[in-house]
């Protein structure tokens, strides 16, 4: 077994991880029934899905051709910003007022997040945009 | 060598499989998401699953010049899931 039979072996292992994550997070976001638990399940694929897919890739690259590098910027741009943007749903998901609410915070008001801006606060009690 | 090429064509069959399934399912929750940011959620998927189809198809064809694009829909993905979501925070992208 030499070490080309490994690394195509190993293309497959990592295509198969990347396509299993993808396929878990269709199927969280489509059967788990609150907007935060949903969010749970799509940001795995951003991280371990692609990263697999990528890794694939990467080491199909080194098998098959001369090899790269290059998907290492894509895999670290990816984990940098998919924890950056599931907090920010979760902050829409809070804003919506979709989930379970934190309590009241104690010395301020209210949250940040459930602050409206001045300029929105007759969109906000008279538009037909409602939460629920 | 055969065995191993083989297990691996099969392996990206089932890969490009999943991956446009998960993309069909993440567009039903686009449609049907009751709150907005069950959609900005599933943009966002979706945005991931084009990268992932990408991908796949470079490595489908054994060529690297699918890196450039992939790299560039990360970027553009994470910038209006970003602007989606402040619009719906603040109702404005750049205050």
């Amino acid at each position: 077994m030499t070490l080309a039979v490994i690394g195509t072996y190993a293309v497959a292992l990592c295509l198969v991880v990347g396509a299993f994550f993808a396929l878990v997070a269709a199927v969280g976001l489509l059967k788990l029934n609150d907007s935060m638990t949903r969010l749970h399940a799509p940001t795995k694929v951003g991280t371990v899905g692609i990263g697999a897919l990528l890794l694939a890739s990467m080491i199909h690259s080194y098998v098959f051709a001369d090899g790269s590098l290059h998907e290492l910027l894509i895999i670290a741009f990816l984990f940098v910003t998919a924890p950056i943007s599931a907090n920010f749903i979760a902050k829409v998901n809070i804003h919506k007022r979709a989930c379970d609410m934190p309590p009241s915070p104690s010395q301020d008001d209210t949250w940040s997040t459930l602050n409206v801006p001045e300029a929105d606060l007759e969109i906000e009690e008279t538009g037909t945009d409602q939460p629920r | 060598m055969t065995l191993a090429n083989e297990v691996m064509q099969w392996s990206l069959v089932a890969a490009f499989v999943c991956v446009a399934l998960s993309q069909l399912g993440a567009m039903v929750r686009l449609v049907i998401g009751p709150s907005t940011g069950d959609r900005i959620l599933a943009l966002d998927t979706m945005v991931v699953n084009a990268i992932g189809l990408i991908v796949l198809l470079g490595v489908a064809q054994g060529t690297g010049i699918y890196f450039e694009a992939s790299l560039i829909i990360a970027m553009l993905g994470f910038v209006s899931t970003v602007a989606y979501a402040r619009f719906v925070l603040r109702g404005d992208i750049i205050e």
